[in-house]
């Protein structure tokens, strides 16, 4: 293959970032374009109709349904919390009343003289979207939502669990090989988007969901204990519904995995900042990955990259596949002919120079370019 | 569109991870391949647009060619002369990877499950299951299905005669998610109505003009029995033609093409039922995807198609190991591998699946896997392919959640005339003993069996070839496509180590194998000779315990592999000894390039 190319993970300190916020119902929309609104704000509320509650009021007092009214203490249209008198017979002498509560907090919305059956209704539940991300709004979907923008640091990662989250940065490791382990995680980073290195376990994992921290950053996990943590093997990369309290985006990939320099750099450099994530990953046609936003109220986007022209040399690469997994280099040769690998494969090839000196000969399907 | 004219032609397959792309030219009044490209499908950021995948592939056969194909990113048509442009240009496509389904019902452990049933028996994932009593709010099932964008959704409930009202809200919710496809390109996301018959019509009132809804048989008419059948074979059908080929970009590539784009394993079972009625003989035939698995079978002149949507060896790999399990994924390493090594570099696999293996190890470990990708697969292939379709079966509320086969399957393992595989696993290992051994491992033929492999992987653009240039296709997938590999003589029966299996007499020589032997007796390419083999007592050739079979061994690249290994095949729990006896059979294959 002549061609290789990045996943195309975004990994940029300055960019524009539009967010399409909508309902799943159609309802109202709070918020009006140019407003400057902030990631919990609600930007667009709707409500469900109640649930519906019937009574058969006649077969629990023993009377005849035309009678119904008579022994009613509310009226059509009436509201009540749960538990209050609704109707009552007369008793003998004013003892022995059959009394008769309301089983829900709502409204009595239908009285039956024929059937002598009552129609509750619990209160309309309340929908509401909000913004997830601090930004202007710049769109409104008729009825449904809105599209907030704003400059962001934007980082994607390669794989996530679990959905939006908004939590304050903070850095938990000093290098982007450092490990994060369980000690590490304590109550006071409760609300935290936590930044570690290279790697996580699921104890940690544990740590974090019961310290309600909001989110982890991470160059890489286990399977297996991703698998201990969710409890479930993942089969096909669909994530983002797992009810699990804590979302974590890996940035690299499984195993112990450095997080590269310039994105721990990046990332680190927003310490304290607010910021927005969330772990829904789809590896499939039409992928999804997992991110993180920052945003940069006021500072100006960078200028867009001009597309990338494929490898060329002196293009820094990053090793995407085993022995060299992880590794950071620049492309020294891309020789056009096929050549033989270790497997007996003939491939295209690349000459790459890690960063340690080495210098290896690799296909071109193994790595992927870092954009500067 | 006269044949005469054509001189050259193009073609491309749009893999979920890889676009392939052949130039064929009529050369001496004979069409034949003559260069092929290759480069990763597009379908991720920044690209999501197929045909960039596909113009890399062509840039690729035009440098090779030395011929000018593209002008921009116009194919050059017709062809001007040698050096520019090509007559035709056809594709097929799978582009759009798996099939994750949602899946809905009123009650949840009834006809909820048994939409499910239906789902994963036609190979899909069930990403989500939505019932009327799942305890959901309204807005929490829209979100839902908003969120997870699944390729289709089979909506169930009520036995017939039974509740319309939830059946009727649950079709209300999916219509009021508006459900939109992963790719917004101009198609209606499919909706498979098997629910009570009372409520098809104020189903279709709701849905018939948001999604694409078909509607099938009641999967549950009443309440002890099941009828998946019906929705197994309409997911099944949908998914190929629908879904499976749709990509960000398709609707451009679809522009560029001279004829309607073809579903991959469309294209591949035109070819694999063209070979059986040719030679009048029962075949198999895999393709092994990233995404999917496709298998195609001729047994008594019934042809049948199963597309098993999450087996593959890139996107979907993860879900193999899911399915099949470590262990059984191990069982082939013939090395020693930790599991939490072994899951990671899978994992990894799936978080970038067009990565190829660099090392002899990782090699070894992703055939592991498709040993196992096949062997599911096929599975599912078995269960599907029976005589009688829409067999019903009667269930007890106690049995309701068993999940077991109806009818009988037509495949006959002993009666299999051949074996072909393509797809990159199978035909891009670097030796074909690998992908003879792939396919005996994972299909476990019986008897004397032909294998054969698609050389570089062009089926698919072959098979979409023939239905408009009958003539090019077959020549070039006589010359160019079909690598007869040689035969394989697998014995039925089990025995034991150190003692005779089987006696096979090749021009007055006799080979003696040993049960749980593995032989390789050369015999090259389009070489015929008569054998007698004569099976121990306890083993069947096909002539029946311990008789003689007397019939022509076809050669090949690879030769006659006696596999004396005794069916079903069992392999040593005990991790030494299974590691000894898969080098010992990878040795004497002639498998990889050390003993290792």
């Amino acid at each position: 293959m002549a061609h290789a190319y990045t996943p195309g993970l975004k990994v940029a300190a300055r960019t524009v970032v539009r967010k399409e916020r909508r309902l799943p119902l159609k309802g109202k929309v709070v918020a009006n374009i140019g407003d400057m609104i902030s990631a919990n704000d609600i930007i667009a509320t709707t409500s469900l109709p109640g649930e519906v509650v019937p009574l058969n009021l006649a077969g629990k007092l023993g009377i005849p349904p035309a009678d119904v009214r008579e022994y009613l203490l509310k009226k059509e249209g009436d509201e009540f919390e749960k538990d209050e008198i609704l109707a009552q017979t007369k008793g003998m002498f004013g003892l022995f009343k059959t009394v008769i509560k309301t089983p829900i907090k709502g409204s009595l919305e239908n009285v039956s003289e024929i059937t002598g059956q009552l129609i509750l209704r619990a209160p309309p539940k309340k929908v509401e979207i909000d913004a997830y991300i601090d930004g202007k709004v710049v769109d409104i979907i008729k009825d449904e939502g809105v599209v907030v923008e704003t400059v962001a640091t934007f980082v994607q990662g390669i794989f996530g669990i679990g959905g939006e989250a908004k939590g304050i940065i903070q850095k938990l490791v000093n290098k982007p090989a450092d490990i994060i382990t369980k000690d590490m995680i304590k109550s006071e980073h409760s609300g935290k988007i936590l930044i570690g290195g290279s790697f996580i376990d699921s104890d940690s994992l544990k740590q974090a969901a019961k310290y309600g921290i909001k989110g982890i950053v991470v160059g890489g996990i286990d399977d297996e204990d991703l698998r201990n943590f969710l409890g479930y093997d993942i089969g096909v990369a669909i994530t983002g519904s797992e009810n699990i309290g804590v979302t974590l985006m890996i940035t690299e990939g499984f195993g112990k995995m450095k997080m590269a320099q310039r994105t721990f750099d990046l990332l680190v450099s927003q310490e304290g900042k607010k910021a927005s994530i969330n772990g829904a990953t789809q590896i499939r046609a039409g992928v999804l990955r997992p991110e993180i936003v920052i945003p940069r109220p006021g500072e100006l986007a960078e200028a867009g990259k001009v597309e990338s022209r494929g490898l060329e040399i002196g293009c820094p690469i990053r090793v995407i596949r085993d022995p060299d997994f992880g590794a950071i280099g620049k492309v020294k040769e891309l020789p056009p002919e096929l050549q033989q690998i270790e497997t007996e494969a003939s491939v295209r090839v690349l000459a790459v120079e890690l960063e340690d000196g080495k210098q290896v000969l690799l296909p071109r399907a193994n790595v992927e370019m870092i954009e500067e | 569109m006269p044949n005469k004219e054509i001189n050259t032609i193009l073609a491309t397959d749009c893999g979920s991870t890889t676009t392939k792309a052949i130039l064929i030219d009529k050369k001496n009044g004979e069409y034949r391949l003559t260069v092929r490209g290759e480069a990763p499908t597009t379908v991720e950021a920044p690209f999501e647009d197929v045909t960039r995948g596909v113009l890399n592939a062509i840039r690729e056969v035009e440098e090779l060619a030395g011929r000018e194909i593209l002008d921009g990113e116009k194919i050059i048509k017709p062809r001007m002369n040698e050096k520019r442009g090509v007559d035709i240009y056809i594709s097929t496509s799978s582009a759009g990877g798996g099939l994750q389904m949602m899946v809905a019902g009123v009650v949840k452990t009834m006809t909820a499950e048994s939409a499910a049933r239906a789902a994963l028996g036609a190979g899909a994932i069930v990403m989500e299951t939505i019932a009327s009593n799942d305890g959901r709010l309204t807005h929490e099932k829209i979100e839902l299905i908003r969120r997870l964008r699944p390729d289709m959704i089979l909506l169930s409930g009520g036995i017939d005669g039974g509740t319309v009202k939830h059946v009727v809200q649950l079709a209300e919710i999916i219509g009021a998610a508006d459900p939109r496809p992963r790719f917004g390109t101009g198609y209606s996301l499919p909706v498979i109505y098997a629910g009570n018959k009372d409520a098809a019509e104020a189903v279709k009132e709701n849905l018939i003009n948001k999604t694409d809804l078909s509607i099938v048989d009641n999967l549950r008419p009443i309440l002890e029995r099941e009828n998946l059948e019906p929705a197994r074979h309409e997911i099944h059908d949908l998914f190929m033609e629908h879904v499976m080929a749709h990509a960000p970009g398709y609707k451009k590539l679809m522009n560029w093409t001279d004829t309607p784009i073809m579903p991959t394993p469309g294209a591949v079972g035109l070819l694999i039922k063209a070979i059986a009625e040719k030679q009048n003989i029962q075949v198999i035939g895999v393709d092994i995807g990233g995404a999917t698995t496709d298998i195609f079978s001729v047994f008594k002149g019934i042809f049948n198609r199963t597309v098993s949507a999450n087996l593959g060896m890139s996107y979907s790999v993860s879900n193999v190991l899911a399915e099949a399990g470590a262990e059984n994924i191990s069982r082939w390493i013939p090395f020693d591998v930790d599991r939490k090594n072994l899951r990671n570099r899978i994992k990894n696999k799936m978080i970038r699946p067009t990565t190829i293996p660099q090392t002899l190890k990782e090699l070894q470990l992703e055939q592991a896997i498709a040993r196992e990708a096949l062997r599911l697969a096929f599975l599912q292939h078995k269960s599907m392919a029976v005589g009688l379709k829409g067999v019903q079966q009667e269930r007890t509320i106690s049995d309701a959640f068993s999940q077991e086969a109806t009818g009988e399957t037509l495949v006959d393992m002993m009666n299999l005339d051949l074996l072909v595989g393509s797809g990159g696993a199978l035909s891009h290992a670097p030796r074909r003993n690998q992908a003879a051994l792939m396919l005996i491992d994972g299909f476990l033929p019986e008897g004397v069996t032909r294998l054969a492999v698609d050389s570089i992987f062009m089926m698919p653009q072959l098979g979409v070839l023939s239905t408009i240039h009958e003539k090019a296709a077959t020549e070039v997938f006589d010359k160019d496509c079909l690598i007869r590999l040689g035969t394989c003589i697998a014995p039925v029966g089990k025995g034991r180590e150190k003692n005779l299996c089987l006696k096979v007499s090749i021009d007055n020589k006799t080979v003696e194998v040993n049960y749980n032997d593995m032989v390789l007796i050369p015999l090259g390419l389009g070489e015929k000779k008569e054998a007698v083999i004569t099976p121990w007592k306890n083993f069947d050739i096909g002539a029946g315990k311990g008789k003689q079979l007397t019939v022509t061994l076809e050669g090949g690249i690879v030769g006659i592999i006696i596999d004396a290994r005794g069916r079903p095949l069992e392999l040593p729990k005990e991790d030494l000894k299974r590691i000894e006896l898969l080098r010992k059979w990878n040795k004497a294959l002639k498998i990889y390039p050390e003993p290792i």
